[in-house]
């Protein structure tokens, strides 16, 4: 039923995925995700909607291997199909024009970051995008990212691309130049997200990030993905997964975030010794 | 009424004492995740329906919300005649085998069995599980249907109370797709209620019997997000049925709740029951239990998830409940069974705060001490703390069971359908007939959380009301 049509490298231990799923396709807005499961004994993960094809039927995924349920997507081949596959799930990302948006993406979340900007430019602003990633060899998208920019600033832990730093250090020095800037959107590694919002924070310049707890059903019926926003309880699935970068508590996120790594590291063990199952 | 009618019967005994069903030992049961109660052989059945009066004027339908010829069937099962005594209960019920292990009969059907006044009521629901049980391991019947009317339904949500509107509709001649948001169907009874009281197996044959009845249930289907109602009615949809349920779950509201291994009961249940993660890492899905684990609530849903944790290799299970056990809700087999496995009950305390470690696990829970005070608008004694008696309990685990809400999505994005302040959709009593024409709605949905049966009641008659709707258009 969810078959992979296309599968592309884009990095190492990244990969896109074209997978065959009409209904999503066909309702899908920039900001919501799917949640998929690759087999039958395969957990829930959540991926967030890259691109999608209403004429074709088909969704684009990217996605980084870094445990048993994205190592087990890695390893499937075209024509393969997945298990289960469900969405659009969560809010549609807010898109209007508010004049100039900046754009930043770090590591695989310069993949959510796509559909965004594409939208956003769309509707008539001025993008800049951000693009950040540990060296070049990981960074991703850099040319579909500069077809929907004005300006592509590019960052690198390593200094082997761009800027030697993080995509928070290029922000402050566009603030600092005097740039005007409307929103800011930024997506990727929760501390990558919370060091964006502390620097606009000051400015008061409206800041908007994509959290990525970790997600159980994804439909608003379990609580695994409670966030504090503002001082409120509020699940990532349904009631975001986008949120006010200034209001969310980024400690408790990344806290949660890390609950199972115990349990990850003995998943990891488990397939490496038995295979896929 | 009966005294005399009963002395004028052919079989004067009567038997006071019911035969028990045999189950694991406590032993066994509380190391693995199989069922607990195994079910009569059939001799046993036979025995047990034997014990029935037969009253011409039985009281125990009464009690039933789907309207089950309960005498009749159990006549067949005490004559050996298993075949007919399911078919007798599959012309009103077609969950049988759930109902007879998940039904709180005690307040049911069996509350009203005129045995109950001198000994045991009839084992009323050990008689239906074992009907259905018999067909199960028997084969697949072809259940009958009626000629196609070309009407099509589309119910939302596989839960009990869409799939008895589901059988009921497809029984007569009309075209029904269920939709259901998650992987499985079956709603509460594949995610919630958990493998040692209701085996997957058989929710997944009682499925298979309503796909046999020309059901096409379609998984991975989010109405609301998918589609939208409206949507499905310009679709070609004569008629929709909501059975979206209760399925948001209720934090308590207290500092530290966010912790890492504070679980709401929903996410510990799925874990455990849909995603099989007792089987982790065979299955993918992880949970961390730790040795104390506290399970706040008294429902049926505080047992479940108690009793699972003991399974899962915790030492010390506990539940935390603010009121006294008189209104603990659970069924009572539930909580004789959780007693016996050696879960301890804390009643009358209420948690009050959650402490965490530097990773943010949690790690103790401050709780205070409760009295009962005058009855509250339930009828039920109100709990309030007693100052100073607070104190510290380690914990590893918390699961919050204290109550969930509506499922939001429906009636978030369906413009026009009439929803209470507390996010039940409203309907009339009678039809299940909601605000918007052509829209049914019944189950926990329409009432809050409630019980399978009393969900598949109102799947019976919003099916019943959608028939006549439809062939009226
Ligand atoms: C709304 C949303 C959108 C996302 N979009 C993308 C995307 O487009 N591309 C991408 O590569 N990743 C995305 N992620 C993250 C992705 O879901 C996780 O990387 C994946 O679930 C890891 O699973 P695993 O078994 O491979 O790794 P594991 O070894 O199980 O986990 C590695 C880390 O991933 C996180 N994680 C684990 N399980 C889950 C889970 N069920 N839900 C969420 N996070 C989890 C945890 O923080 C964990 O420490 C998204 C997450 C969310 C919530
Ligand atoms: C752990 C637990 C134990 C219980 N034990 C008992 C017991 O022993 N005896 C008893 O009688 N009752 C028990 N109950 C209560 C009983 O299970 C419920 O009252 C009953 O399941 C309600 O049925 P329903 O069909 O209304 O809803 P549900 O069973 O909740 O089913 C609703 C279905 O709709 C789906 N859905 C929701 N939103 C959408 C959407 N937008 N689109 C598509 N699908 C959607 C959900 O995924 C779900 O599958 C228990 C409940 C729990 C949680
Ligand atoms: S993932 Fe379960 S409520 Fe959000």
């Amino acid at each position: 039923m969810y078959k992979i049509v296309a599968i592309q490298t884009l990095a190492p231990q990244t990969k896109l995925i074209i997978v065959h799923a009409p209904e999503v396709a066909e309702k899908a807005q920039a900001g919501q995700f799917v949640i998929l499961r690759v087999d039958e004994r395969g957990e829930r993960i959540p991926l967030t909607l890259v691109d999608w094809k209403p004429k074709n039927g088909t969704i684009v995924l990217i996605f980084q291997e870094v445990g048993v349920s994205t190592k087990k997507l890695g390893s499937l081949n075209v024509n393969e199909e997945l298990f289960d596959v469900v969405g659009p799930l969560g809010n549609p990302s807010d898109i209007k024009y508010y004049g100039t948006a900046v754009v930043i993406g770090g590591g695989v979340g310069i993949a959510p970051c796509l559909p965004i900007a594409t939208a956003l430019q769309k509707v008539g602003n001025e993008v800049i995008s951000i693009l950040g990633a540990r060296n070049e060899k990981l960074l991703i998208l850099e040319e579909e990212m500069k077809r929907v920019s004005t300006k592509v600033h590019i960052s690198t832990d390593d200094g082997s691309k761009g800027h030697k730093g993080f995509v928070s250090d290029i922000l402050k020095s566009l603030i600092e130049k005097g740039n005007s800037i409307d929103v800011v959107y930024a997506i990727g590694p929760s501390v990558m997200m919370r060091a964006v919002a502390e620097v606009t924070r000051s400015h008061k310049i409206k800041t908007i990030v994509s959290l990525n707890p970790i997600m159980v059903d994804g439909m608003g019926m379990c609580g695994a993905c409670r966030v504090s926003v503002g001082g409120k309880v509020k699940f990532a699935c349904v009631d975001g997964p986008e949120f006010d970068a200034h209001q969310v508590d980024f400690d408790q996120l990344i806290k949660r975030q890390q609950a199972f790594i115990a349990e990850e590291n003995l998943a990891l063990e488990h397939i490496e010794k038995h295979g896929g199952n | 009424m009966g005294a005399t009618r009963l002395q004028t019967k052919a079989k004067p005994e009567i038997c006071k004492e019911s035969i028990p069903m045999p189950k694991q030992s406590v032993e066994e049961r509380t190391r693995n995740f199989n069922e607990v109660a195994l079910g009569y052989t059939k001799e046993q059945a036979v025995a047990e329906a034997k014990r029935c009066l037969q009253c011409p004027q039985p009281k125990c339908m009464e009690g039933c919300p789907v309207e089950i010829d309960i005498p009749s069937f159990i006549k067949s099962v005490s004559e050996f005649k298993f075949d007919e005594a399911i078919k007798k209960i599959k012309e009103k019920n077609s969950l049988p085998a759930i109902c007879g292990r998940v039904c709180p009969q005690e307040e049911q059907c069996q509350e009203n069995c005129v045995l109950g006044k001198v000994g045991d009521p009839i084992s009323i629901g050990r008689l239906e599980r074992f009907a259905a049980d018999c067909e199960m391991t028997k084969g697949k019947d072809i259940p009958n249907t009626k000629a196609s009317t070309g009407k099509k339904v589309a119910v939302i949500g596989a839960g009990p109370a869409g799939l008895t509107a589901a059988a009921d509709l497809a029984k007569l001649g009309h075209r029904v797709f269920v939709f259901e948001a998650l992987h499985k169907p079956g709603g509460v009874l594949v995610y919630g209620i958990p493998e040692f009281r209701l085996p997957k197996k058989i929710v997944e044959a009682e499925a298979d019997y309503i796909k046999r009845l020309g059901v096409t249930i379609k998984p991975n289907a989010l109405i609301g997000r998918a589609f939208t109602i409206p949507e499905l009615l310009k679709k070609g949809f004569d008629a929709v049925f909501i059975g979206t349920g209760a399925g948001l779950p209720r934090f308590l509201g207290i500092p530290g709740e966010n912790l890492s291994g504070i679980y709401s009961a929903n996410e510990f249940l799925i874990r455990v029951n849909l995603m099989k993660s007792y089987a982790f890492p065979e299955y993918d899905t992880p949970i961390r239990i730790g040795k104390k684990v506290v399970v706040i609530g008294a429902g049926n849903v505080a047992m479940d998830s108690a009793r699972s944790a003991l399974r899962l290799g915790a030492e010390k299970v506990y539940i935390v409940y603010r009121r006294s056990r008189k209104e603990m809700p659970a069924r009572v087999e539930e909580i004789e069974n959780a007693e016996e496995e050696g879960i301890v009950f804390k009643l009358l305390t209420n948690p009050i705060r959650f402490f965490g470690d530097e990773k943010g696990w949690v790690k103790q829970m401050e709780c205070i001490k409760m009295k009962l005070g005058e009855p509250d608008k339930s009828g039920r004694r109100r709990p309030i703390p007693i100052e100073g008696s607070e104190f510290l309990m380690d914990v590893d685990t918390a699961i919050i069971a204290i109550g969930r809400t509506p499922n939001p999505i429906i009636q978030l994005t369906t413009k026009g359908l009439r929803a209470t302040k507390w996010g039940t959709i409203v309907v009339d009593e009678k039809t299940e007939k909601t605000s918007l024409e052509g829209v049914y709605a019944g189950g926990d949905i329409v009432t809050g959380e409630a019980t399978v049966i009393s969900a598949m009641g109102a799947g019976k008659s919003a099916a019943r009301a959608i028939h006549e709707y439809i062939m009226k258009k």
